[in-house]
């Protein structure tokens, strides 16, 4: 098994002290800043064109910038978030139903189960508010009331109403408008934009981050591109698992490529398996579909109560029906968090008493919406989603209930960064989903677009600036040694893939890691699963090696070498996900530790001993475990209860 | 089921092409389109042959990357992405015709790929409104109509795939800009570029080699999203409006 060391512990040097709802303000005021005039000659690259790499591109060209921007689609617009449905919160109070920065803060810091720091998530909080303003002001079409304000819903893990919506496409009109910022820094000359292009490694020079090595998927031609500061918002890697939601190109590559030069990888066992995803229907199945959170507004959750029945959803009575979340938390009823949600799920399936083929499955029922609110109604808000699910299910979700299951759907686990979102690596800066810092242990729905967002207009031009505007970039050449031998091992590395020529296609290798995973370090795991996955992951990566077969040559579009080079890092980056979630012996949000649990089943932190983020080095013999101590000075840990 | 699939290959931009048959045994009515595909790429790359190249990546029919036509059809018979096709759409037996998109506006660049970077460019030359990042009113102080959300939402909804373009005689890309501009000139936020707005979009539109629209309704037929055929006659007057006021 993978032998891993402890090191010194690590701090965050960038956050203020002093009371919490002024450190943000603080940080911004000391910020150093750069003159407009010296902006142009800053060259900035972004990977990634979601919601945070989109937004960022976007506002750093604004202010000045000349950025440089990358991603693997043909086209911004079809970066992952644009997939995200329910919503963006923001702490607005429209509602006047009692929310507040603080409520959303402390909502958040709760939610994630104590395992978040405090300054970020509140800084997270502020900023929501100005988040919906530019939305609005970019042309997002939010679903308003007659009166031509906004409109709001609620989501998991909270009792107010201050989720913004797009009907369930919240995702893609917040991606639209971060895209069409962006375009319109293209057009006027400030954004260099290479679209169908990968980045395989990062230049570290001096011990800064001063560059990439991309691929151009097209023509194959591997080049380094070079610039003053890197900013890493490539999402999360939730695609280990082969069978998630995200998209099929979603990968750790990036991050694991920067983590292998130096920066910190922090908590990869912190996974958000969704609630409401379709359940899977066989063995061809390429990925998994999300039916939006929000349905749980209006959707009723339930299974038999008597484990082995069999007969259809009409025809079990109502008081043989168990509406297991509102049986077991009264309070939040349906709308518990995500990580409850899951579990539960997983519970009443274990006892047998599970839907649909293979009984992997719960009812999410509207029969009582549908009386209540009527058909349109019900149409105007999930119209989307319901279509959705009777085309893939070919079921009418307005005459049966769904069938629903839990699925790998987020990763709160990234790269390590501190207040200003830099990386351990100088010059690297993570942002959005690919960093670890905001939502703890288990992410509250409809937050992720709020990081997303927040980082990338907000909060990274801020900090950025301020790194720039310390000086100290004296030009790096195409032929300095670092520079050359990055390129040279992206190279070589492209090369061995195609020369293998053995018997097992990439996705067989990605199936059978997935699959490991999921058996092992997916809704719950326990040490000896975690050792099995950590035993078998390395003998994978063997065989993948040895035997894998990748078509074609490396100059020309070749998909099946872009995947391999994917899986390739997965095989290394699955094994830190099973050690970091052996060594968490406690259970926390979305890491569900069987030996650590109450005698209701919840999870049961370990404040003691694993109050810290777990940020783990690249070593040379073994990965080294660096901790950095959580402080709770304003939302104090409790067991978290929704009853 | 036992299917068919004659599929278009081309290496290269400068290939000429041609159609290629192939049997895919087993296919179960539950996979998607593109998931018997990726059986079929399976089976070629263990017998030595090059998978088939084709474009797709969040399959739940948002992130409009997939897109291919199938018996002559834009995303194939249902009106839905390619992704969210299922083999339930079609009988043991059949043969499927796979092709490309094609149009003057839309290079192929190997298989199914096609380049559609055409789509940002007029995107680019206007189709966003110009709000600095910062400084934003609160979103409350502009109020907006329903029925003006409910417009600019239903064009915003827009995935760019292309299908309108594949689908359409004439390879025009009026649907889809004509989507953006009925979404963002609906809205009070839209108002101060409305005209350089659509004059601008449609000059790309037509440097970028799409046809001219003469309201076949081909378009509206194969659009995955509904964008109606009202956005057409919406960019019609938009644009003689603009023309008017220039």
């Amino acid at each position: 098994m993978l032998e891993y060391t402890v090191g010194s512990d690590i701090s965050d040097t960038a956050a203020p002290t002093g009371p919490i709802e002024n450190r943000w303000d603080t940080r911004k005021r000391e910020a150093k800043l750069v003159n407009p005039a010296n902006r142009r000659k800053h060259r900035v690259i972004i990977v990634g064109t979601g919601l945070a790499g989109g937004a960022a591109g976007a506002t750093l060209a604004e202010q000045g910038y000349h950025v440089v921007q990358f991603c693997f689609q043909d086209s911004p617009r079809r970066a992952h978030s644009v997939a995200a449905q329910g919503g963006i919160n923001a702490a607005k109070n429209y509602r006047n139903d009692g929310d507040s920065i603080y409520r959303l803060f402390y909502d958040t810091v709760k939610g994630g189960d104590f395992r978040a720091r405090e300054s970020n998530v509140y800084r997270l909080a502020q900023v929501s508010v100005q988040i919906i303003d530019q939305c609005v002001a970019q042309g997002v079409p939010f679903a308003r009331e007659y009166g031509g304000l906004l409109d709001n819903r609620s989501f998991g893990g909270v009792q107010v109403s201050r989720t913004f919506y797009a009907r369930g496409q919240t995702g893609q009109q917040l991606l639209l408008g971060a895209y069409q910022a962006l375009s319109r820094q293209i057009d006027a000359g400030n954004v260099e934009l290479h679209a169908r292009t990968e980045m395989l490694d990062l230049i570290v020079v001096d011990g800064k981050a001063r560059g990439i090595v991309a691929r151009d998927l097209v023509t194959g031609a591997v080049q380094t591109h070079l610039a003053d500061a890197v900013v890493l918002a490539t999402g999360g890697y939730g695609n280990v698992f082969y069978l998630s939601t995200n998209a099929k190109g979603s990968n750790a590559t990036a991050i694991w490529r920067a983590h292998k030069r130096g920066a910190y990888l922090a908590n990869p066992c912190f996974t958000q398996i969704h609630p409401t995803c379709i359940p899977r229907s066989g063995e061809h199945q390429s990925k998994l579909t999300l039916m939006s959170e929000s349905l749980r507004n209006d959707g009723r959750i339930w299974v038999p109560a008597r484990a082995g029945d069999t007969r259809p959803p009409a025809q079990i009575p109502e008081d043989e029906r168990d509406y297991y979340l509102e049986r077991i938390y009264p309070s939040f009823g349906n709308l518990v968090p995500r990580d409850i949600a899951s579990r539960q799920a997983k519970n009443v399936c274990d006892e047998g008493r599970g839907v649909g083929p293979g009984g992997l499955g719960v009812y999410l029922d509207f029969a009582e919406a549908l009386s209540r609110l009527g058909r349109p109604a019900v149409e105007a808000k999930y119209g989307n989603l319901f279509d959705m699910y009777a085309q893939i299910t070919a079921e009418n979700p307005y005459e049966t209930p769904m069938r629903i299951y839990p699925a790998i759907h987020y990763t709160m686990g990234g790269l390590w960064v501190d207040y200003d979102l830099q990386s351990t690596i100088p010059g690297l800066f993570v942002i959005g989903e690919a960093n670890f810092s905001d939502h703890g242990a288990n992410r509250l729905g409809a937050s992720a677009l709020m990081q997303g967002l927040a980082d990338g207009y907000f909060v990274l031009p801020a900090t950025l600036s301020h790194y720039l505007a310390g000086g100290g970039f004296s030009p790096v050449s195409p032929d300095d040694p670092a520079v050359v031998s990055a390129e040279e091992s992206v190279s070589a590395r492209l090369d061995k893939l195609l020369s293998i020529n053995g018997s097992r296609t990439v996705d067989s290798f990605h199936r059978e890691l997935g699959t490991l995973l999921w058996d092992h370090c997916g809704m719950a795991r326990n040490a000896s699963g975690l050792q099995k996955a950590l035993d078998r992951i390395p003998e994978l990566r063997e065989e993948f090696w040895n035997d894998v077969r990748v078509p074609g040559t490396g100059q020309q579009l070749n998909q099946s070498l872009e995947k391999a080079n994917r899986v390739a890092d997965f095989l290394e980056f699955g094994e830190l996900m099973a050690l970091d979630a052996l060594v968490r012996t406690e259970s926390c949000g979305g890491h569900f530790r069987e030996e650590s649990q109450t005698p209701e089943g919840e999870a049961l932190r370990d404040d003691e001993h694993f109050s810290h983020v777990s940020a783990w080095e690249y070593g040379s013999s073994g990965p080294v475990l660096h901790r950095e101590a959580l402080a709770f000075d304003y939302v104090h840990p409790t067991q978290r209860s929704y009853a | 089921m036992n299917i068919t699939v004659r599929v278009w290959r081309q290496s290269g931009p400068d290939d000429r092409g041609s159609l290629v048959s192939y049997d895919v045994p087993d296919v179960s009515p539950d996979m998607s389109f593109l998931e018997m595909l990726d059986v079929l790429n399976e089976r070629l790359i263990l017998d030595g042959e090059e998978p088939i190249a084709f474009d797709h990546d969040c399959r739940e029919g948002i992130c409009g990357s997939c897109g291919v036509v199938i018996n002559g059809q834009a995303h194939g018979p249902q009106q839905t992405t390619s992704c969210q096709l299922h083999m339930r759409s079609f009988s043991d037996g059949d043969t499927i015709d796979v092709e490309p998109w094609r149009s003057r506006g839309f290079p192929v660049i190997k298989d199914l790929v096609v380049d559609r970077s055409a789509f940002d460019r007029i995107i680019q030359s206007g189709g966003f409104i110009t709000a600095p990042t910062g400084a934003a009113p609160d979103a409350h102080a502009t109020p907006v109509p329903k029925a003006d959300a409910d417009l600019a939402f239903e064009n915003a909804t827009c995935i760019g795939c292309g299908a309108c373009v594949a689908a359409c005689p004439n390879g025009s890309a009026m649907l889809f800009t004509s989507a953006k501009v009925a979404h963002l000139n609906a809205l009070p936020q839209g108002q101060p570029e409305r005209e350089s707005r659509v004059l601008e979009m449609v000059s790309t539109m037509d440097d970028e080699g799409f046809g001219g629209c003469t309201n076949t309704g081909e378009c509206v037929n194969s659009c995955p999203k509904g964008i109606p055929f009202a956005s057409i006659v919406n960019l019609n007057k938009e644009y003689l409006r603009a023309l008017r006021k220039r």
